[in-house]
């Protein structure tokens, strides 16, 4: 009898640490991968000079003359990013405003599984589409605008605006999402009291519902630009292939796609500097989710 | 007919505007659905068939098929998730039902939510140097695998999370009430009700590793051809388990390839077979989400 609660504390204890393992494990996984990031990040950093990398334009890794400047690969993951976002937000929230406000119970149970659907795609498959369809289109664009043009390098439709559509497509399914949840939070009073001091539907839903809804709408912006900045496979070949001034009918490399591209035939110093773009990029997302992590703080606490 | 009475609603026509850009907008999120999986189905139906399905690209006997990256899916999808299930529930067990609230739970917490955040190019470079390098796996399915299990780690976690909070208090005291202790309580009460959250937590796990990409590239490689089974048991389990250690190229990863060298109707083959894997999977989460309601 006595043996057996000896057993029995003993499979207790052994479970309660094989469960503290487990949960230890998320903590181990991110320090590990900041500590590669790092360890693999910086020799280049020494090696070529951290002004040199990141403040001047020219990438040029397999010439005689080796040069590394990333600021053009730096500047397009933040223009694209913040070009795809001001387009896929607005329709982002007001499709959330459809689903949580307008549309009747039926409707909105056809639109919110395709939404849903959105975000399992692929992004391989986004890409797919996006240089069989999206690119001839730009390039007739490019055609029709550039047709003067002397100094213009056609791109044959992979530029930055492609990749901006596509980005702005991906990211839709987070912003609806976590906005129509922040939406469908807010207070039935202040609705209510809206209507009631004669607002009208439209009223009500943009200058009472979405003000309350402030912060769930901050988040899904933070959250889209994550998935956004660290987006690789779908626009890889749909942006093209050259570092360039990020302008819309450039060709262009983002942070994501040099990684993506180059690393398959780098070597020595070239490579180092891929995993440092590397590194940028994981700098931007850790600031990313540091800020998530104070934003869903503060959203919590205005809750209770 | 007059205006200026009460019962005449003033026009508004920036309520016009607003409402018709709503309508507008929820219309282009459900047609960029219809038109996604419409031209991949239209463009890629066709090349799906039986010889497309069971055989291996080759020159020689001038096949082109996909079943080596069916394949690997399957076999990346096994080990990433049998490694990944234990981990992530026993994770939660412990978040919720042994962890009390403080500064080691927030930490927990915090990392869980940032590796959800981290993106797929960053899991292929750090599995690359750390599973491929340091561990010298160098390009291999395990090395994809052990990767993927980084990033599919958060999703079981929260999600079993989710499903041990629906338990009530109630089944835990009652049990522990009646002379059972925490793990028994956990092994026959807590696990068999927040089973369903556990198994859409898989669910979506497995719909990641079959969409992911960009940290399979450079992980588990791209070969496409499968293992040589003869009619010995025995050596083709070995040949089986020798595979872990080969490079072995998903579905998504041929896409990329074959997208690259312009081989659009493969692709849209490839892309095809993916979008009905994606449907089936979503199918499968509704009917376990529909098991979670209480009745």
């Amino acid at each position: 009898m006595k043996s057996m609660t000896k057993n029995k504390a003993v499979v207790e204890a052994v479970a309660q640490i094989i469960f503290t393992i487990c949960a230890f494990f998320a903590v181990l996984a991110v320090i590990s991968i900041t500590l590669y990031m790092i360890i693999s990040g910086t020799p280049a950093i020494f090696k070529v000079g951290l002004k040199e990398i990141l403040f001047s334009t020219t990438w040029a890794p397999t010439a005689a003359n080796p040069q590394f400047g990333i600021l053009y690969v730096i500047l397009t993951s933040i223009i694209g990013t913040t070009l795809a976002i001001l387009i896929g937000v607005p329709v982002g929230v007001l499709t959330a405003v459809f689903l949580a406000e307008v549309a009747s119970k039926e409707l909105a149970a056809v639109v919110k599984p395709a939404v849903e659907l959105l975000a399992g795609i692929p992004s391989v498959v986004y890409g797919l589409l996006g240089i069989y369809l999206l690119n001839p289109l730009m390039y007739k664009i490019e055609l029709a605008l550039f047709k003067d043009s002397a100094t213009h390098q056609f791109t044959g439709g992979a530029n930055l605006l492609s990749a901006v559509l596509v980005l702005a497509i991906m990211i839709l399914p987070t912003v609806i999402n976590i906005s129509e949840t922040s939406i469908r939070a807010v207070q039935p009073s202040i609705k209510s009291a809206s209507l009631a001091l004669g607002a009208t539907q439209i009223q009500t839903i943009f200058k009472a519902i979405l003000p309350a809804a402030k912060s769930g709408i901050v988040t899904a912006i933070v959250l889209g630009v994550g998935r956004a900045i660290g987006e690789a496979m779908a626009i890889t070949l749909v942006s093209g292939g050259v570092v360039n001034v990020p302008l819309p009918f450039n060709s262009v490399r983002f942070l994501t796609t040099a990684i993506v591209s180059e690393m398959g035939y780098s070597s020595g110093t070239h490579r180092q500097v891929l995993f440092t773009i590397g590194l940028v990029l994981f700098v931007f997302i850790m600031l990313i989710n540091i800020l998530l992590n104070k934003l869903l703080k503060k959203g919590g606490s205005g809750n209770e | 007919m007059s205006s200026g009475t009460l019962l005449v609603k003033r026009k508004r026509p920036m309520d016009m505007l607003l409402r018709v850009s709503i309508y507008a907008a929820a219309c282009f999120s459900v047609a960029l659905l219809l038109g996604i999986i419409g031209y991949v189905f239209y463009k890629g139906f066709h090349i799906v068939n039986w010889s497309f399905l069971t055989t291996v690209t080759s020159a020689r006997k001038q096949t082109v098929g996909i079943l080596g990256n069916l394949f690997n899916t399957l076999y990346i999808v096994i080990i990433t998730l049998l490694i990944a299930t234990p981990l992530g529930v026993g994770a939660a067990i412990y978040l919720n039902e042994y962890a009390k609230p403080g500064r080691l739970v927030s930490l927990i917490e915090f990392t869980t939510e940032t590796l959800s955040g981290i993106p797929s190019v960053i899991f292929g470079l750090f599995g690359m140097v750390f599973f491929g390098n340091t561990l010298g796996l160098s390009y291999s399915i395990l090395t994809g695998s052990l990767t993927l299990t980084l990033m599919v780690l958060p999703l079981i976690t929260r999600n079993t999370q989710e499903a041990l909070r629906t338990v009530p208090d109630s089944y835990r005291s009652g049990a522990l009430g009646m002379g059972a202790t925490k793990w028994y309580m956990i092994r026959t009460i807590l696990l068999p009700s927040s089973m369903p959250g556990i198994v859409t937590g898989i669910i979506l796990a497995l719909g990641r590793i079959v969409g992911e990409s960009a940290a399979l590239l450079f992980t588990a490689g791209s070969g496409y051809l499968l293992p040589r089974f003869g009619d010995d048991f025995m050596k083709n389990m070995g040949k089986l388990a020798h595979k872990a250690l080969e490079s072995g190229g998903t579905l998504t990863i041929e896409l990329y390839l074959r997208m690259q060298n312009g081989e659009y109707e493969t692709a849209f083959g490839i892309g095809c077979v993916l979008v009905i894997i994606v449907l089936i999977l979503n199918l499968l989460t509704k009917i376990v989400a529909n098991k979670l309601k209480p009745h």
